[in-house]
């Protein structure tokens, strides 16, 4: 099932299909290591859901809920 | 004997271990400065051993070279500059596939690379485990496993690095794609052994995040960092005073042979202002900055920066300006430089802006003794409604400056949420001291010393009284009075001499040198409630001391932003206070 990563529920691992945050964003994305088949997982988020912690490669990275919305995901 | 010098770069992600790695290795035999022309720190150090002087420089942690931010720059030019002759990348031995992303992309760029995987004992505990010689096999380049207090990695890295460069030895690598690649080698080099879930870990990091728990502990923690502040440095503080009484009469003695003005200006001016500001403003800092480096170490800023997002946000600013705030409550000085943390250049100027309007270590006991003074028994709840005014305060200023003149720059919010580690004591103590404490007490006294001295002209000439009478107008119409206004203005070098200032105006003497808490409330009860009051408000919003304002400077290298800082609480203060001398 295809989604976009804000809407993904926590603890379900999925697989990124494709990126379509705006430039800035998708390089720093790219930075940590955030591509298009990465495997991702959501951790945990903030008490008014606007933070997700999303775990790959091994470590955590916080983003805000928003700037996910142009992530799409296969779960 | 021929004397062999070698240049080593650290480089590696932020939260990998890499100072500690710095500062094993080169303990307290270094120092930071800035680069050239820019606001970006690096820390230099050296050691010395056998017939080779090491000289280590601690390249700013990125998690990348591409990218567009000031230190990836440095970094990245730094590294293909040839100044270094090995470039040392550390990785983290719990994520060593994120890691292998920043090292594959500096092997593209230089063949003189060590790569060093540390936090090895977290990665045992976690059951990863990781093929040294397979790596260093894959990637032609020595690879090295270290760990947080142990000693053999570290030798072994200095006896690679007395080596020559191996020529032969060049890095081989077969594609452009790094993260594909990170992932392939990592894969091939990393075994899990049995199950590596720490329950207990991820349950502390789950009640610490949540929505009811998280802001319960992340509130109690703050009150309690604040309270052991602010009630541990009391005895401190007045043994600190004592001493450096003992000191004037000392010097008094020693230096008799300075004829008389000079002698009174360098011990009634400097002396006895370096020295009352720095008995007011050491122990406080000396207790809260180990505090809050204990609580960074620990892994725990981070989360208190996710819980906090959602309240910044609102004002247009992100989590870490509520971690800067914080620092701000320790020094205002420390909390700006702090603002490095938030990449994103909007947020970080309105962190930057509001940092003052959080109470400093350097306000609070003018705070309490007011508060005491007005509200009896409730004094407690005046000085913490007086911290949540700041607070307020810094997120209104920074909700109406991003609707307003910060309108259009465009931002987003990326952090990395690191595992909760134990603690390194010893480090966290030697270091905040050193760093933080130490540094802004420097600074702190090279502006006290010159304010004591100009202090000493005005009081001896008897001008205090006469510019009192001159601002007396002014004081009323915010609230106050002409003394009370001339203290906050001649306490620019820094608040601690608020009382004093009002003291020597008041009582008409010549120096600060035996000048005590029981006179300055013996002086302050004969004001009223709204005077009481409006110099609270006053306290938590005016001008920077300047030490934070020489810091604003610094760190925006922008005469523009450092005077919007400067006027931004002065005019809140002020509006503030005018509107209660109205009211009341």
């Amino acid at each position: 099932m295809l989604l976009t990563l804000d809407r993904l529920p926590a603890g379900v691992p999925a697989a990124v299909v494709q990126i379509g945050c705006h430039e800035a964003l998708r390089e720093r994305l790219r930075d940590f290591g955030l591509i298009p088949g990465t495997k991702v997982v959501v951790c945990y988020r903030s008490p008014d859901k606007g933070v997700t912690a999303l775990q790959f490669r091994g470590s955590v990275i916080a983003l805000r809920t928003r700037d996910l919305k142009g992530v799409r995901v296969q779960w | 004997m021929v004397k062999k010098a070698v240049t080593v770069a650290l480089a590696g992600n932020p939260n990998v271990g890499k100072s500690t790695l710095f500062n094993t290795v080169t303990g307290l035999r270094q120092h930071t400065g800035n680069w050239p022309g820019k606001t970006v720190e690096v820390a230099r150090g050296y050691l010395t051993k056998g017939d080779t002087t090491f000289t280590f420089v601690d390249l700013p942690g990125t998690y990348a070279l591409t990218g567009g931010s000031e230190e990836e720059r440095i970094a990245a030019e730094y590294i293909t500059s040839g100044n270094a002759d090995w470039i040392v990348v550390v990785c983290d031995g719990t994520a060593l596939e994120r890691s292998l992303i920043l090292a594959l992309q500096i092997l593209s760029m230089t063949p003189n690379v060590i790569l060093c995987v540390s936090l090895m004992d977290e990665a045992q505990r976690m059951g990863i485990q990781i093929h040294a010689e397979k790596l260093s096999g894959i990637l032609g380049i020595p690879v090295i496993l270290t760990a947080a207090g142990r000693k053999e990695g570290i030798s072994q890295l200095l006896a690679h690095l007395s080596r020559e460069p191996d020529a032969k030895s060049r890095p081989k690598l077969e594609s452009i794609d790094v993260i594909g690649q990170a992932e392939r080698i990592a894969a091939a080099c990393t075994e899990r052994i049995g199950d590596n879930a720490q329950p207990w870990r991820q349950k502390v990091d789950r009640i610490l995040v949540s929505r009811t728990w998280g802001v319960v502990i992340l509130l109690g923690l703050l009150m309690l960092l604040v309270w052991l502040t602010v009630w541990g440095a009391n005895v401190p503080s007045r043994m600190l005073e004592a001493l450096l009484d003992r000191g004037y009469f000392w010097l008094h003695k020693l230096l008799r042979w300075i004829p008389d003005p000079l002698h009174s200006i360098l011990l009634d001016g400097a002396y006895a202002t370096c020295a009352r500001v720095l008995s007011v403003m050491l122990p406080p800092m000396a207790i809260f900055f180990p505090l809050f480096s204990l609580l960074e170490d620990v892994g725990y800023l981070p989360r208190m920066a996710f819980l906090l997002d959602g309240g910044m946000r609102r004002c247009g600013g992100c989590g870490k300006q509520a971690l800067t705030m914080c620092m701000g409550i320790g020094c205002n000085a420390v909390g700006v430089t702090g603002c490095r943390i938030i990449q994103s250049p909007r947020e970080r100027l309105l962190a930057i802006l509001t940092n003052s309007m959080i109470p400093c270590n350097g306000r609070f006991p003018t705070l309490i003794v007011l508060a005491g003074l007005a509200f009896g028994k409730w004094a407690a709840f005046a000085v913490g409604g007086c911290v949540l005014l700041g607070v307020l305060g810094a997120m209104l200023t920074s909700g109406v400056l991003s609707k307003t003149a910060l309108r259009h720059t465009c931002s987003h919010f990326l952090m990395e949420i690191p595992p909760l580690r134990r603690p390194r004591v010893g480090q966290i103590l030697v270091r905040s001291l050193i760093d933080r404490t130490l540094c802004i007490a420097g600074r702190a006294l090279r502006v006290a010393a010159p304010a004591g001295v100009i202090l000493w002209f005005l009081t001896n000439g008897g001008s205090l009284q006469l510019l009192g009478k001159v601002l007396e107008p002014v004081g009323v119409f915010f609230g106050m009075n002409g003394v009370i206004l001339l203290a906050f203005v001649l306490s620019l070098p820094a608040n601690e001499l608020l009382f004093p200032v009002i003291l020597m105006t008041v009582t008409g003497a010549k120096s600060l040198q035996g000048l005590g808490v029981t006179d300055i409330v013996a002086i302050l009860s004969e004001l009223t409630f709204e005077n009481i009051l409006c110099m609270m408000i006053f306290t938590v919003f005016h001008w920077p001391c300047a030490t934070t304002i020489a810091t604003i400077w610094k760190e925006t290298a922008d005469h523009r932003k450092t005077a919007a800082a400067v006027i931004l609480p002065t005019a809140v203060g002020m509006m503030l206070c005018a509107v209660l001398h109205f009211l009341l």
